[in-house]
């Protein structure tokens, strides 16, 4: 019951906007190459659907495998820069300009260099994820208040359990708000790097070649399988967070 | 005669900084007999704060020696005969208030047996075991503060160091607390170093009160408080309460930067 009255309200917005948009492409009578109605994409969906998935978990491999070396690496290079402050206060600042890089202007250069098939989707997924946890997590580990660390000092703590008592937990907040981040981003950069080059058994590839040919229907299918699995990867990971840390949430919900 | 449990000799800080260098405190020298509460009150800046980390080896002095339990403050801290206590309760959410005053048996490396029993006990003593289970957001400012003080007490340290422990509390509350922490000092023999802003505060659960100067911090006057113990209630309507406290604030009255009790036109009894 609680569900229902809880996310009824999204479901009616869902289901409003589908109307909408059905309407629209009636009403003003447009070509379905330009915008296919939904109850088109549903259909062409349908049809093409064993494709499609083997398309999906093509391109949603890249994404998973490049967000786990991204972030795990990430997540271990923070560690290992937290145990140094004067390091760490170094390598921050470039870590934090490389947000303005646009590294999906990598994308055909990492073909050259790891090749046409996932291996230079997944560099690309890797080097987008890897900053924006490496930021967080070291700030999430250097964050503790000085309070905090004299009171470990008082009780004559060592490095080792400072680190796992009180750093590790302390950060995990701020290491998931980056790994929610890096979630969608791993998807956009999966899809995407996939656009510039890729065998026709992925999403980014198949999307770009029926659009170019004005299969919209074919590309819209595509899309809407590309965001089913960024929400499936985005929820995977609220869930893990719910799951590390229940303490967080008991009190949101209360 | 026993040797004093706290033996400040001519201790000095110096703060070097950009700005240049800030004397905090001057040739400070003070016994501290086991057993002993002992308020150190004084304004802001004093360097009462920066007296109570250097006790507690969590600050060096620039100058002068400190011994606790004829050691040096280092082996004190090393030996864990300190308990802390700050103004914030520094507790940790991820930690149920359980857990987080086992949590100074768990860095000891105490026995399970230690673990599981010791806290409880502990709880106890504050008045807080039905809430054993609970995350600290789900606790009161002043709930909190007793289960800093039940972490604080955990390895039965034989120093108890307070920063402004109850400054964060509204008044009865802190009352209400000052009472308790006499029983728990009373209950478990712990030495009691004690920095307030409260004259009030100081002269109900102090044996002395220790009266600092401004900046450079060197100790104006010690004060004695000889009123009865167990103290209670009413022990703040004693005329003596009153003369004591009529004593120190005169002690400070050159200090307009007490922040926490400031002197009232028309009023001069405590509240």
């Amino acid at each position: 019951m609680r569900l229902v009255r809880e996310y009824a309200p999204a479901a009616l917005v869902l289901a409003a906007g589908l109307l909408l948009w059905e309407a629209v492409v009636y009403v003003f009578s447009i070509e379905f190459y330009l915008l296919p109605a939904p109850h088109v994409i549903v259909q062409s969906l349908r049809e093409t659907y064993p494709f499609l998935v083997g398309a999906g978990l093509y391109t949603f491999t890249e994404a998973v495998l490049g967000f786990a070396l991204g972030c795990g690496g990430g997540i271990l290079a923070a560690m290992a820069a937290s145990t140094s402050p004067g390091f760490a206060g170094l390598v921050l600042p470039y870590a934090v300009a490389s947000a303005s890089i646009p590294i999906i202007a990598l994308a055909p250069l990492a073909i050259v260099w790891f090749g046409v098939e996932q291996g230079s989707k997944i560099a690309i997924v890797v080097l987008m994820t890897f900053f924006p946890t490496f930021i967080s997590t070291l700030r999430g580990l250097s964050s503790v208040t000085p309070q905090s660390l004299e009171l470990m000092r008082s009780y004559a703590a060592t490095e080792r359990q400072i680190f796992l008592k009180i750093r590790l937990p302390h950060s995990l907040p701020m290491v998931f708000t980056a790994l929610r981040a890096c979630a969608t981003l791993a998807m956009i950069g999966a899809v995407v790097s996939e656009f510039f080059g890729g065998p026709v058994k992925s999403l980014g590839v198949y999307i770009k070649s029926t659009a170019s040919l004005f299969q919209t229907r074919q590309a819209w299918s595509a899309i809407l399988v590309a965001c089913a699995l960024g929400l499936l990867f985005y929820f995977a990971v609220v869930l893990l967070e719910r799951l590390t840390m229940p303490w967080h949430f008991e009190r949101r919900e209360r | 005669m026993a040797s004093p449990i706290i033996a400040l000799d001519a201790v000095a800080k110096t703060f070097e900084s950009r700005a240049g260098a800030t004397e905090a405190l001057r040739a400070v020298s003070l016994a501290v007999d086991a057993g002993e509460f002992v308020s150190i009150i004084g304004p802001s800046g004093c360097g009462k704060s920066s007296l109570l980390r250097i006790v507690g080896d969590l600050v060096d002095p620039s100058a002068g020696t400190v011994r606790v339990n004829g050691k040096s403050a280092r082996q004190a801290r090393l030996d864990r005969d300190y308990g802390i206590v700050f103004q914030t309760p520094v507790l940790y959410e991820w930690r149920t208030v359980l857990e987080n005053v086992r949590l100074p048996l768990e860095l000891a490396g105490r026995p399970r047996g230690e673990r599981e029993q010791r806290p409880r006990a502990l709880l106890r003593l504050v008045g807080l075991e039905e809430f054993a289970g609970h995350y600290p957001w789900q606790l009161s400012g002043g709930m909190q503060q007793r289960v800093s003080i039940a972490r604080a007490l955990a390895l039965n340290p034989s120093i108890l160091l307070m920063d402004e422990p109850f400054g964060a509390l509204d008044e009865m509350t802190r009352e209400r607390l000052n009472q308790e922490l006499l029983q728990v000092c009373a209950e478990t023999a712990a030495t009691a170093l004690f920095v307030t802003h409260s004259i009030a505060e100081a002269v109900f659960l102090s044996t002395r009160i220790v009266v600092m100067s401004p900046r450079p911090g060197c100790i104006e006057r010690v004060v004695a408080v000889d009123l009865p113990r167990p103290r209670a209630a009413k022990t703040r309507a004693l005329p003596r309460f009153f003369e004591l406290v009529t004593e120190v604030r005169q002690s400070l009255r050159e200090d307009p930067g007490l922040a926490g009790d400031p002197p009232r036109p028309g009023g001069p009894g405590p509240r």
